[in-house]
């Protein structure tokens, strides 16, 4: 599902961007003759591919149970706990992540390239690792963690928290890229026309900058949300796992599938729905579908 | 109309990046056993696939070499992990062929869906409490877990170490309340070593394996909640003969000293 969110956002252009793209073709549907099936066959097998696991969950779902196993408080739990976390953590993505976007994009310093593929390490790196990263330095005896314990008295593993750290590491590279992407690709003209007649660069980058690169901030978060909700390996590593306070739904699925795969099966199910329902409706809310 | 702005790498490397993104997560989620997902057993009769669990990480493996070299020509491979998983792994038809579980329970799962020869119990291990080298919690009895300031890490009941610690605070009526439920024992172990945790329900023996990180602290409920390990050869087991000769092994003279000297207690 989050393999087509940069298209969905396309169309809702902001109106400064609108004029910037005149005279493009504006769809496919402009250029006739049929689709090369060079194209149309490794697109509809990797489609199958993508949707076939779902199917087997949907086979394998214990369908006669599914209500009662649906209202167990324990689920709802997951499930509210998964939601907040997710949206909490794209929440600070977004706060540190477009700026760090935006600097990438728009500031020239040594090292920049050193620093964007520094921004990619988490998606490189196995979950699980960097949650053992995360343990050595916001742990109890990490390196900044140990301050915050004795300064402020705060440590973040086995917390809520903690599970929104674990999610943004884990989560903020989506945004990150989606939203340098826009950047670069965006005209700069407009932001150089609003600096001449005055605006300071906050104002450019508040009153031009920011309304042109929704689309990509948008799609960017979409990923980064659709990302953090899945989260399973630094979260588990670094937040552990308890009911109510860290077990989210990929955690509660892991732990059903050690002694019941059918309840696995449905928590799945669950997390699936609901993350498409929220996506779709999303896309309905930012985007005017055609 | 946006998006045909964008280069085009900036599509299609978020979309990429989130596949690798997303599968990455789900490989994260048996990263403490070995080589959780064994190719199938082409090979033959070279080589034997043992699923055993996380317990076992250490002296399997050097029960492995002896084997290796006793048996020239052929392999051992291992899979180690939660038992609870392996055994679900093995339901769901991976090519093993021997399964060392940490509980009877475990064995069952795998017992009840496809035939195997009899679980034979070839040890037996005990919990301790497991205390960073500096015990900052200054824990010294079972007691001491129930402290509100302690901070705990229990296995999580589905496995085994979790279901025995489940019973050994049972039997003590006391009752404890983890900030974390971890997958297997090995988890478990690693909070305490990093310090995240003042004390933790483990084996006796990744105590011993963990040589000074961890001290280990024997209280006498744990004789209440003894695991027994089962080993089996399965019925179907793609190395045949070779499988049940590991089994032998495991229960001669031979195995038992590798075992005992890491801290198993013999049946």
């Amino acid at each position: 599902m989050t393999s087509s969110t940069p298209e969905r956002a396309g169309p809702a252009a902001p109106q400064g961007g609108a004029g910037g793209a005149g005279g493009r073709p504006v769809s496919s549907d402009r250029i006739s003759g049929r689709p090369p099936w060079l194209l149309v066959v490794p697109a509809v097998l990797g489609l199958a591919f993508l949707v076939l696991p779902l199917t087997g969950l949907l086979i394998r779902a214990p369908w006669t149970t599914l209500l009662r196993r649906l209202t167990e408080p324990h689920v709802l739990e997951a499930l509210r706990l998964s939601l907040v976390c997710a949206t909490v953590a794209t929440a600070v993505c977004l706060l540190l992540g477009v700026p760090l976007a935006w600097l990438l994009a728009r500031v020239s310093f040594p090292g920049r390239r050193l620093v964007r593929a520094l921004v990619t390490v988490p998606l490189v790196l196995p979950p699980v690792v960097g949650g053992v990263a995360l343990l050595l330095v916001l742990g109890r005896r990490g390196l900044v963690g140990q301050w915050l314990d004795s300064t402020f008295g705060i440590t973040l593993p086995f917390t809520t928290a903690g599970v929104i750290v674990a999610e943004a590491f884990v989560a903020m590279p989506f945004l990150v890229i989606s939203v340098e992407g826009a950047l670069r690709a965006a005209d700069q003209r407009f932001e150089e026309a609003a600096a001449t007649l005055g605006a300071s660069r906050w104002t450019v980058f508040r009153r031009v900058t920011l309304p042109l690169i929704m689309p990509g901030v948008v799609a960017g978060a979409v990923l980064c949300w659709a990302r953090a909700l899945g989260e399973f390996g630094a979260t588990i590593t670094f937040a552990g796992n308890f009911p109510g306070t860290t077990r989210t739904m990929p955690l509660a699925v892991y732990l059903a599938l050690e002694t019941e795969p059918e309840a696995a099966i449905v928590l799945s199910l669950v997390l699936l729905a609901v993350s498409v329902i929220i996506l779709a409706g999303l896309r309905d809310r930012w985007v005017n579908s055609p | 109309m946006a998006f045909m702005r964008l280069p085009r790498w900036a599509i299609a490397l978020p979309v990429a990046l989130s596949i690798a993104g997303l599968s990455g997560c789900g490989s994260g989620a048996p990263a403490t056993s070995t080589g959780s997902t064994p190719a199938p057993a082409g090979g033959g009769a070279g080589e034997v696939t043992v699923f055993a669990a996380a317990s076992l990480t250490g002296t399997f493996t050097e029960l492995g070499k002896i084997f290796e070299a006793a048996h020239p020509g052929t392999t051992v491979r291992f899979n180690f992990g939660s038992s609870a998983t392996l055994a679900q792994q093995i339901a769901q038809g991976a090519p093993a062929d021997v399964f060392a579980a940490a509980s009877p329970a475990t064995m069952k799962i795998v017992t009840d869906a496809s035939p195997a020869g009899t679980p034979a119990t070839f040890v037996r291990n005990k919990l301790q409490i497991a205390v960073p080298a500096d015990n900052p919690a200054k824990v010294d009895e079972l007691k001491d877990l129930t402290d509100s300031e302690v901070k705990v890490a229990l296995c999580a009941e589905q496995v085994p170490c979790g279901a025995a610690a489940v019973k050994a605070l049972d039997a003590a009526g006391l009752k404890v309340t983890p900030v974390t439920l971890e997958q297997d024992v090995k988890a478990t172990l690693t909070k305490v070593e990093l310090g995240e945790v003042d004390a933790a329900l483990v084996y006796r023996t990744d105590v011993i394996a963990s040589a000074g990180k961890v001290r280990g602290i024997s209280f006498p409920e744990a004789d209440q909640a003894i695991n027994d390990y089962p080993i089996a050869a399965l019925a179907k087991a793609p190395a045949g003969d070779l499988a049940q000769r590991f089994v032998d092994l495991v229960l001669s003279r031979q195995g038992k000293d590798v075992l005992t000297k890491a801290g198993f207690e013999a049946p």
